[in-house]
Formats: structure tokens, C-alpha cells, sequence
């Protein structure tokens, strides 16, 4: 059986206990990024009044020698709420809450990518950058194959499977619809979806988002995925490669645009940012997957609609290229331009906190700069 | 099918019955703690009119030699009303109600620990003593195997389920909403719920609960636990080490703050209490689970975020040590400590008793007081 046994439990005896009234009490259930750098935790509190904005969200703290993230003789570690949702498996007045997560002696944690993001959005914030992020990711059985597979063989080569309808086609369509509305409902800013290249993978876009807000609806937008993931008895998995060969792997697309860009006669700003880009492309591919390049280095290979992971290229419609300047963007002279490195497993906030400090601080070289403030 | 007949029974069918009025009548559940001391019973009875308050609600009886409680010869025990919640089953008017058990001569039955922590809790009314506990406890299926794990084998190494979402981190979430649920409808203090370090393992948590109220709302909580575990047709157990070898035991961490303690400078008065109780720690260890220390010799080894049930330890955000202080009480310089040495199946009146015993009565030695 490809789905696990709790998703059997009856959800009619758990729909009876969720319509239970609670008076005045809010759960607030807290995630953050664990010691991976790719793994969501989470844990739930009681608030005594439903809270109106992150002001209302006290700080909490968890056990991070059981997330990979510290040791057991000094084990708390901080939970700072950064942004907040409604939350759509409990619903309204309960939240969810993304958190930053601090050290014991109050820094950063390893994998708190935010944190670094956050100073950089602020550093640029009357240039309005804003982002859209392509998430593919693989929906896996229990026993770790790619749902609706035969379980000793494969299906029919790539080809008929992107944007597909029919159950031939398409497998697991529930997860992404479910998901869907649950990110609308939660006020995560997804934009669409799509059927993928290869059965069992899909994607889902997240944007146009400003600054610090596209690695917030990003991370909340997979946390939600893993729970209807959860829920329906299956896996979501965003590894860059899941399956070696002739299939496709998975990526995180990602879309940029500065004020100037979007405006007449953007297209000049577009191609000195690329231009930019070029000059730094092993710093980005360092900062595109949570392995410093060598999750990527199994997926962009050069095929599959991938760039080469050595080399940096661009061009106007093609898939092929590291950035792909969008056919209508070259005809109307402004818009956007598509960054294709990223893995689907990337931190969005390295992701765009790269593209930043390339194209709008103008850094250059390998490492990124110290800013004073 | 690894859960058990009785839940795959027709709901459909049930919810018929279940929006029949009923009238001016309510039912009222007692429920209570068997012989074993870890066990609970329930039975209900018809009401005239809705108790307002517990004074509403009459005593009882029932038959203590079929709870391991009396003798055939000399069963009847009595059900003394001590704590009232709202439903969550068969919801309002209709009650849950916590009793105390007494014996034929009126003196409390052996697994009756409440009516000495009242004793002790009166004695120290006016230190405010605040507790929260961390009960932990495992889902097992109907072949009492964990739940999810699978049949012939073992899931992947712990690292990955503390606080872990996606079906390969956890298993039976639904379980754990439902409980929350039904526990917030009831008026029990739960503060939280998280997945623990081994899958199918959880936790909640109860409090913060002033003096006799940490013992009723924990008690009540287990209830409404197995309550909704037995309607999903699964299992909770609250043994302290359910899978040995490297896997986690289950603990029922307890922390605890008197109005001193959450006062400014009130780490003094933390270090105070710490104190007397590293000179205590064989009475504390025979309190803290329903086997005199039989049940914690299993888990209490100094692994798995455990300290040796042999040594007394404590430290700063230090979860191998007996006693943890949270580093955030550590930088206010007040606030509370946690104690990690009761077992998940502890009875929390002895638990909270033994430590007003040694923290707030300053009782020494390893006989309490009479």
C-alpha cells in the first residue's frame, strides 16, 4: 500500500473533535527550518485571544539537539515569529506562524538564511525587487517510489505528461487542488500550478512577491505542502534528482524584477543585471541548493531542460540557458528575467539574497560583502 | 487492519442516535483511577437537571472488586466528585467528572494519592505553586505494535520525527488535533502539543495549573487521550520505555514556579529549591512513577536525553541532567525549572506532592512527612 496507515484513520470520527467549538482559545502552531536547511518542524501553543498581527506572537523555544541543530548540554534554541497565516487545517481563529530560529546566545542560527536576507530586502527596498519562485517537487509513495509508478517498472517515456489531464497522465492531481486552496485560504501568495514533465511531478508558482516576502510564502507554501501531503498518506519530495536517467528533475525557477526593469525601457537594466550574473556565477550556484552546488550537480546537466552547472548562459526563450529572458519581455522591452539554476530544494532566501547582492549591490566575486549597518 | 473492530463501525449510524434531544435529562460520566494506580474507569449516569457547579453532582458508588480495588466479599467503593468538565463525546449539557475513590470505611483507596496532595497543596497555598507537565505517551496499533511502524521491521534511525511533519515523520496526527480539541471543549489547561523524538511517540502539555489542579487537568487529559484513541481504534500507552534499545522512552517532564521563583530575583529561590532536592533524590525517584522506580529504571539511563536514575544532576538547557533550567530563566534571573525525571505513566499528584513536599515545605529525608 503506496499510502501510510494514519491517512486511514477515519476522518469522520477527526472532523467530529475538529468541529468542537473553543471558545476563546487560538492554536498557534510554530515551523521552522531544522539543522537541514531543507526540513520543516513544527509544535503547537495555546494563545488565550486570537493574535491580530506578529506583535501578538510571543517568542518560544524548542529542544535543537532533536533537529540537528545543537547539543543535548545546551540544547534551547529561540523561535522568533516572522510571519504570520491562517491556518487551513485547523482554520479560523488558529495560525500559523513562520519563525526565525536564534542560537542560545542569541545569533543566527546555521541554517537561518533569513535573517541575512532580510537586511539585504531592506538595504534595497525603494528599488522594489520582486520575485516569483517555480516550485516542482515529486509526490513519492510510503515505500519512497514516485506515486501512481508501478512498483517494479516504470512508465512510458516523458512526453505526454506536462500540464496533463487523464488519469494516465496525471497522478495525484487531489494533493495539488488541495494544496492549493489551502494556500489561498492561508494567505500564501500562490499564483498557479501545473502538471510537470515527468509523472508524479508538479509544480506550483509562488508571487510576484516583494523583498523578505518571497522566502516567507515560499517556505509556508511547502510547509502546507508536506501537511496535505501528510494528510492524503503520501510524500512530497524535493530533491533535484529523484529519479536518474531519462526523467526530468525538479528545480526552482526563479523570477526577478526591479521597478526600473518593469517600467519602458527596462530591458536595458534586465541585460546589465545578466550581464552581472555572468561574472558570478560559480557565488550563485553555491547559494542555489542547500549542499553548496552538489545537490544541482545532479540535476543540471545540460539536458532535461537544464543549463550546464559549468557554465553560464542566457537567452531569449531558451530552456536551456541559466537565465531565460521571456519572449514577450524581449518583444515589449521590459519585464522580468528567469534565473533556471536554483534547485527545488534551494533556501529561497539565498536564492534571492544572491540575485540582490549581484544585480542591485553590485558584488562581485566569490564572496558575498559585510555590510556595516 | 490495524486498528480495532469497534472503530470501523458505522459513524453514520451513531451520528443518528446522537442528535436525538434528550430532554431536560444529562448524562454524567465519572471517571476515576483503578488499583493499578495508572488505569482509569468511567461509568455514567442520568442527571434531572445540568449541574452548574461540582456541588451539583452526587457520589457514588461502584464495584472495587472488579478494578483490582476490593474484595468480592467487601466491594462497594465510593466515587467522591472532584473536578467537572464539559463533554467532548456526547457534548453539552452533558459532564465528565474526576473522582476520588474511597474505601467502605471512607479513607481513601490505595491508588487514591489526591486526598495527600491536597493535604500538602492547603499547606502551601500561599506560595503560589505553579506547575506544567509534559506528558509524553505512544500510539500503538490493536496488535500493540507502534502505529505505522511497519509490521517485520523498524522505521529509520530517530533524527528526523521530533516536531516532524510529512507521513514519513509522523504517524497519527489526527489522533493528537482530535485530543487538543476535545481537551480545549472540556475546559482541560492544554498549552501545547508536539511530535516527539521517536515516530509515533507525542506529546502535550498541561498548564500552567495552580496546586490541585495540575493532578485533575492531567488526569482528565489521559482520559480524553485514550477516549479518542479508542474512537480511531488505536492505542496510547503511557509506559515509560515501550521499545527498547535506541529508541526514546516516554517522560512527563514537570515544571515548576512559585510566586517567589517568577518574581524578580527569583533564580535564588530556584537554586534554594534545586538544592534541597539533590538531597532527596531516592524519595523523589520513588514518587515519580506508580512502581516505586521499577518503570523509570528502564528509561532513566542517561541516554536519550534521559539522566542515570542513579545520580542527581542539573544545569542550564541541559536535557541529560535531572534538573533543566530553561536558559531563558537563566538570563531573566527568575522564572521556573523543569524536572525531568517523572515517568510518562506518573501519577501527578504524587509528582507534584513530592515536590511541595521537599521545595515549598522543605521536608528532608526519605520518609515524608505524616
Amino acid at each position: 500500500m503506496a499510502t501510510s496507515c494514519s491517512s486511514q484513520l477515519s476522518k469522520c470520527v477527526k472532523q467530529q473533535y475538529l468541529d468542537l467549538p473553543q471558545g476563546d482559545k487560538v492554536q498557534a502552531m510554530y515551523f521552522w527550518i531544522d539543522g537541514t536547511g531543507e526540513n520543516v518542524r513544527c509544535k503547537t501553543r495555546t494563545l488565550d485571544s486570537e493574535p491580530k498581527s506578529i506583535e501578538d506572537l510571543p517568542e518560544w523555544n524548542f529542544d535543537g539537539s532533536s533537529t540537528y541543530q545543537s547539543e543535548g548540554s545546551n540544547s534551547d534554541m529561540y523561535l522568533i515569529p516572522a510571519a504570520m497565516f491562517r491556518d487551513p487545517f485547523r482554520k479560523d481563529p488558529n495560525k500559523l506562524v513562520l519563525c526565525e530560529v536564534i542560537k542560545y546566545n542569541r545569533k543566527p542560527a546555521d541554517t537561518n538564511l533569513r535573517h541575512s536576507c532580510k537586511r539585504i530586502m531592506e538595504m534595497v527596498a525603494n528599488q522594489h525587487p520582486w520575485f516569483g519562485m517555480e516550485q516542482e517537487y515529486t509526490i513519492l509513495g510510503t515505500d519512497g517510489h514516485p506515486f501512481g509508478w508501478p512498483s517494479n517498472g516504470f512508465p512510458g517515456p516523458q512526453g505526454p505528461y506536462y500540464c496533463g489531464v487523464g488519469a494516465d497522465k496525471a497522478y495525484g492531481r487531489d494533493i495539488v487542488e488541495a494544496h492549493y486552496r489551502a494556500c489561498l485560504y492561508a494567505g500564501v501568495e500562490i499564483c498557479g500550478t501545473n502538471a510537470e514533465v515527468m509523472p508524479a511531478q508538479w509544480e506550483f508558482q509562488v508571487g510576484p512577491s516583494e523583498g523578505i516576502n518571497m522566502g516567507d510564502h515560499l517556505w509556508a507554501a511547502r510547509f502546507i505542502l508536506h501537511r496535505v501531503c501528510e494528510d492524503f498518506g503520501v510524500i512530497v519530495s524535493f530533491d533535484p534528482k529523484p529519479i536518474p536517467g531519462n526523467w526530468n528533475g525538479a528545480g526552482c525557477h526563479t523570477n526577478f524584477s526591479t521597478k526600473e526593469m518593469r517600467e519602458d525601457g527596462g530591458l536595458t537594466y534586465i541585460e546589465a543585471s545578466i550581464e552581472k550574473l555572468a561574472k558570478r556565477h560559480d557565488y550563485h550556484i553555491r547559494a542555489y541548493d542547500p549542499k553548496g552546488g552538489l545537490d544541482n550537480a545532479r540535476r543540471l546537466t545540460g539536458c532535461h531542460e537544464t543549463s550546464n552547472i559549468h557554465k553560464f548562459s542566457a537567452g531569449v526563450a531558451n530552456r536551456g540557458a541559466s537565465i531565460r529572458i521571456p519572449r514577450t519581455v524581449g518583444q515589449d522591452k521590459k519585464g522580468y528575467f528567469e534565473d533556471r539554476r536554483p534547485s527545488a530544494n534551494c533556501d529561497p532566501y539565498s536564492v534571492t539574497e544572491a540575485l540582490i547582492r549581484t544585480c542591485l549591490l553590485g558584488e562581485e566575486g566569490e564572496e558575498p560583502v559585510e555590510y556595516k549597518n | 487492519m490495524s486498528v480495532s473492530e469497534s472503530s470501523l463501525l458505522n459513524k453514520g449510524v451513531r451520528d443518528q442516535y446522537m442528535k436525538l434531544p434528550q430532554g431536560v435529562r444529562v448524562q454524567v460520566t465519572y471517571v476515576w483511577i483503578d488499583g493499578t494506580g495508572e488505569g482509569l474507569r468511567c461509568k455514567t449516569r442520568t442527571l434531572d437537571s445540568e449541574p452548574k457547579c461540582l456541588e451539583d453532582i452526587p457520589e457514588w458508588n461502584f464495584d472495587g472488586s472488579s478494578t483490582y480495588q476490593a474484595e468480592g466479599s467487601n466491594s462497594d467503593m465510593y466515587l467522591i466528585p472532584v473536578c467537572m468538565f464539559r463533554d467532548p463525546f456526547i457534548l453539552d449539557p452533558n459532564k465528565l467528572v474526576l473522582c476520588e475513590v474511597l474505601k467502605y470505611n471512607r479513607k481513601p483507596a490505595e491508588t487514591n494519592l489526591r486526598m495527600k496532595c491536597k493535604q500538602a497543596m492547603d499547606l502551601a497555598a500561599d506560595s503560589h505553586p505553579w506547575f506544567g507537565m509534559e506528558q509524553e505517551y505512544t500510539l500503538l496499533d490493536i496488535n500493540k505494535h507502534p502505529y505505522g511502524w511497519p509490521q517485520n521491521g523498524f522505521p529509520g534511525p530517530q533524527g528526523p520525527y521530533y516536531c516532524g511533519v510529512g507521513a514519513d515523520k509522523v504517524y497519527g496526527r489526527d489522533v493528537v488535533e482530535s485530543h487538543y480539541k476535545a481537551c480545549m471543549y472540556a475546559g482541560v489547561k492544554i498549552a501545547g502539543s508536539n511530535a516527539e523524538v521517536m515516530p509515533s511517540q507525542w506529546e502535550f502539555q498541561v498548564g500552567p495549573s495552580e496546586g490541585m489542579d495540575m493532578g485533575d487537568h492531567l488526569w482528565m487529559a489521559r482520559f480524553l487521550l485514550h477516549r479518542v484513541c479508542e474512537d480511531f481504534g488505536v492505542v496510547a500507552t503511557l509506559d515509560p520505555k515501550p521499545i527498547t534499545g535506541n529508541w526514546n522512552g516516554a517522560g512527563c517532564h514537570t515544571n515548576f514556579s512559585t510566586e517567589a521563583m517568577r518574581n524578580k530575583g527569583g533564580l535564588q529561590h530556584i537554586e534554594e529549591a534545586i538544592k534541597r532536592l539533590s538531597k532527596r533524590h531516592a524519595f523523589h525517584i520513588k514518587a515519580y512513577d506508580p512502581k516505586g522506580g521499577a518503570d523509570n529504571s528502564r528509561r532513566l539511563t542517561g541516554f536519550h536525553e534521559t539522566s542515570s536514575i542513579h545520580d542527581f544532576s542539573a544545569g542550564v538547557a541541559n536535557r541529560g541532567a535531572s534538573i533543566r533550567i530553561p536558559r531563558q530563566v537563566g538570563q531573566d534571573g527568575c522564572g521556573y525549572f523543569e524536572d525531568r525525571r517523572p515517568s510518562a505513566n506518573c501519577d501527578p499528584y504524587a509528582v507534584t506532592e513530592a515536590i511541595i513536599r521537599t521545595c515549598v515545605l522543605n521536608e528532608t529525608g526519605d520518609q515524608d512527612a505524616a
